[in-house]
């Protein structure tokens, strides 16, 4: 292999060298967009550039499944398999394409991937920075520019107050956002003092919507009140469960609402910065939502830095979000101590999800009296489901808390596609759990939806016709895990692949005594002893399933369980 | 000095300085708890889990080598839900890695009736020996990611960094800039992470030649001849690849 020209690489040192090792994730993506990869001597000449050693630099860039330390093919072809893109097809889709384009015949390198996060539009791939729909290869498996349609939001639903401006099939700007009320929330907050903007959020009862549920105003009072500066704010946008395409939406089509609500945040906990961090995955999101704080800029003093991911679906954890914009690999850290006290830098942090900080402009405006007319005394508000897979209309539906499950599927996304018959519904994605047809009438509320043993999670809602092998479900979901683990505990990094091991044995048959126990085993070691929610979680969705379908991996068990 | 806390550890009340960890009460009144990536000259990571033990009123098991023992703490460092985390943990080590010179980790195997015979015909990691200098091997197939060489060749003692990650999850290995040989690297030869290696991952060089049967004469040859390059590569600086501090 020849030698890279490094003076290519001048620009990127000259502009990253005076940040340090925060902006190592930053430059690695400069560097390769450059080179296409990232030979050893471009890693020697960063790290020494942002004064990080070589090595932790190398670290880096094997953790991270867009960085290639070794050379890739000048067009990288990403293909999303995992369970909903496999329902539309997209494992056909792979195969041909991969058998089209072999392992070094042409300019091109074909890679399988977890869910792209653009699952109204299955089966879905991202080329070269481009994002595809409903991708239909040509028979022979050649790419051409017409592979799939550019994936824009499907906004629907009860109400429309988080994507009031999405479904326009571009992002909304400045001038759009500002004649229809846009900022008027900010200049009503800046007017106020913290304490009272604390309490506002707390009589929301807004819950955070990336999947913990946590108070928001408890966040906001306890990084307000927590000693050090300064005090940072921060954007989940990793956004990789499978099954999730909510914060995409909104990022790309209506991003001033979260960075009216970033800068909220900001005001009442007195963060002096912000950064919203966006999956790599995103390329699309990333871009709205550079240029929308550059748009915002004119109005208003904005202290706030949008971070690319670089393929780590353990990133969207808030611990090793921040490890990434540290500059380091994702692992997430021991708690406690908590982000609200030590987060980013180790500094007092309020980290939110893309939705709820769209919620806060919002609350703002109609007072938390207002925002409390919608949903349920015990869920508050708007919510956003995320419904995929074999119904009418895929799409992202806004709804009140408290509809129901039925109402979702068979009203707002059209009820069962080609006349199949529903065998279940996934809650949650792959950190889920299974509902059964006769759980239809279940309220989608955190109260109702606990009591039937269910997660609301992020809001992913998953349907699955009576024809859908839930063997190979469920193979694809312990696939992403094991892809997914980071690898930093026991439990989780070879829980994963055993997992992954096992089941991918059973759905071929080949069963032997004890795999049921062993399963148990496995899953219950992650789901008690590891580190974070991404091990904690990794069996649930198969715990679930072999609760409802005892049979489901046994010898005499035809192809539909 | 602050008041001693109280706490119950398997039916013990046991009194300890309000800064000590679940694991150091434990030990203070004789409960053993398994440790694997425990060492008291590293920085602790509760990365292995097996000193997991239930704590009354908290939903996931709690790692003993980093929590702190509160006052009135109820603790438990053998149910059946801790047994089964341990053992299985202890079986998808023997799944996976060589764990015939691991002394600690057979002992705790055999205390926790572990059945590897279940996991038949799971991959294991068998990345090849790495014979590149003339202090040590390194034989990955034995590691089980404590992460303690890593740590001390960085902030917790030598701030070498001649050793990080590849890999992640499962792929996981412990590895130079690129992979290139140690001799590349900027490894000084402290020696100090074979000195924390619990799995023998890490071994001499002598003592591995020895065992591969060559006489002490021929090892003193080989070894001799490797040192003197790796002598005047340290000698001589600019032969060194770059090396930064944080
Ligand atoms: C494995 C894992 C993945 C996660 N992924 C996301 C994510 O993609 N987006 C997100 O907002 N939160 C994610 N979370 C939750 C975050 O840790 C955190 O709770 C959240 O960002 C807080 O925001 P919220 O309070 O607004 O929900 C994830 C958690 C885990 C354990
Ligand atoms: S549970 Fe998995 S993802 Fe989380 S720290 Fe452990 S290995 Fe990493
Ligand atoms: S080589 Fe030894 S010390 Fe280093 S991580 Fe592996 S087992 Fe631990
Ligand atoms: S000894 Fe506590 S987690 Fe390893």
């Amino acid at each position: 292999m020849e030698n890279p020209d490094i003076s290519l690489l001048a620009p990127v040192t000259a502009e990253y060298a005076p940040l340090g090792r925060t902006a190592l994730l930053p430059a690695l993506h400069a560097a390769q967009a450059i080179y296409g990869w990232l030979p050893q001597e471009v890693a020697a000449e960063i790290a020494a550039a942002l004064g990080v050693p070589l090595v932790e630099v190398f670290g880096v860039i094997e953790f991270y499944k867009l960085f290639y330390p070794r050379p890739v093919r000048k067009t990288v072809d990403i293909i999303c398999t995992d369970p909903v893109c496999a329902m539309a097809g997209a494992q056909e889709a792979y195969n041909v394409i991969a058998r089209h384009y072999k392992p070094g015949a042409l300019d091109v390198t074909v890679q399988r991937s977890p869910c792209l996060g653009l699952c109204e539009h299955a089966p879905t791939a991202l080329v070269q920075e481009k994002q595809f729909g409903e991708l239909h290869p040509r028979m022979d498996g050649a790419l051409t520019d017409d592979i799939g349609l550019t994936p824009f939001g499907v906004p629907g639903g009860d109400l429309r107050l988080l994507t009031a401006l999405c479904g326009k099939n571009r992002p909304t700007s400045l001038v759009e956002y500002r004649a229809n009320g846009g900022y008027e929330a900010l200049v009503k907050a800046f007017a106020r003092p913290p304490e009272d903007l604390i309490a506002e959020v707390k009589a929301s009862g807004l819950v955070g919507r990336g999947g913990a549920a946590f108070p928001t105003g408890a966040k906001w009072e306890g990084a307000y009140r927590a000693n050090g500066q300064p005090k940072y704010v921060v954007c989940n946008g990793e956004e990789a469960e499978p099954g999730a395409f909510k914060d995409r939406v909104l990022m790309e089509e209506d991003p001033h609402r979260i960075i009216e609500g970033l800068a909220i945040t900001a005001h009442a906990i007195g963060a002096s910065k912000g950064y919203i961090f966006i999956r790599g995955e995103y390329p699309r999101a990333y871009q709205v939502m550079r240029a929308a704080v550059e748009e915002a800029r004119s109005i208003f003093p904005v202290e706030i830095e949008v971070r690319r991911g670089a393929g780590a679906y353990i990133c969207g954890e808030e611990t090793a979000l921040f490890e990434a914009i540290e500059g380091k690999r994702g692992f997430p850290r021991i708690k406690p101590p908590f982000p609200t006290t030590a987060g980013l830098f180790g500094k007092p942090t309020v980290i939110s999800n893309v939705e709820t900080l769209a919620n806060i402009p919002l609350i703002i405006t109609l007072g938390a009296d207002g925002y409390r007319r919608y949903g349920t005394e015990k869920s508050p508000g708007p919510k956003l489901f995320c419904v995929s897979g074999d119904v009418m209309k895929p799409g992202l539906y806004e709804v009140p808390f408290g509809i129901t499950l039925r109402h979702l599927i068979e009203d707002l996304a059209g009820g069962m596609r080609d006349g199949k018959g529903l065998q279940c519904v996934l809650m949650d994605g792959a950190a889920g759990a299974f509902a059964s047809p006769d759980q239809l009438d279940v309220r989608l509320s955190f109260e109702d939806l606990r009591a039937a043993g269910l997660p609301l999670g992020s809001g992913v809602v998953t349907v699955l016709n009576e024809t859908r092998d839930l063997r190979d479900v469920l193979v694809r979901l312990a696939r992403f895990f094991a892809d997914e683990s980071c690898g930093k505990c026991t439990p989780c990094r070879i829980g994963t692949r055993r997992q992954y091991e096992i089941l991918e044995r059973l759905a071929a048959g080949q069963r032997r005594p004890g795999d049921l126990e062993l399963l148990q085993d496995i899953g219950w070691t992650m789901t008690d002893a590891s580190l974070c929610g991404l091990g904690q979680t990794a069996a649930t969705a198969l715990i679930s399933a072999l609760r409802l379908w005892p049979v489901l991996f046994s010898p005499t068990d035809g192809k539909e369980p | 000095m602050s008041e001693p806390i109280f706490l119950t550890i398997d039916d013990t009340v046991v009194s300890v300085e309000p800064e000590a960890t679940i694991l150091q009460a434990a030990t203070r009144i004789g409960i053993r708890i398994p440790t694997m990536c425990y060492h008291k000259a590293t920085t602790s990571c509760a990365i292995c889990r097996l000193c997991v033990v239930e704590v009354e009123g908290s939903r996931a098991l709690i790692p003993s080598c980093v929590a702190s023992a509160g006052p009135g703490m109820v603790v438990h460092t053998r149910t059946a839900r801790v047994e089964r985390v341990r053992r299985t943990i202890l079986e998808m080590l023997a799944s996976s890695i060589d764990l015939s010179e691991a002394p600690e980790l057979q002992a705790h195997m055999r205390d926790y009736s572990v059945d590897i015979t279940r996991y038949s015909g799971c991959q294991r990691r068998c990345p090849p020996i790495l014979d590149d200098n003339p202090m040590y091997i390194r034989d990955y197939a034995k590691c089980v990611l404590c992460w303690r060489c890593v740590q001390v060749c960085a902030e917790d003692a030598q701030y070498t960094y001649a050793i990080n990650f590849s890999g992640r999850g499962f792929e996981t290995l412990i590895s130079t800039f690129y992979d290139r040989p140690i001799m590349e690297s900027t490894c000084v030869f402290c020696g100090q992470c074979l000195g924390v290696c619990p799995t023998n991952a890490l071994k001499p060089k002598r003592e591995w030649l020895l065992e591969q049967g060559q006489s002490l004469d021929e090892i003193i040859e080989t070894t001799r001849i490797e040192k003197r390059t790796c002598m005047s590569r340290l000698a001589d600086p600019s032969s060194e690849p770059e090396r930064k501090q944080p």
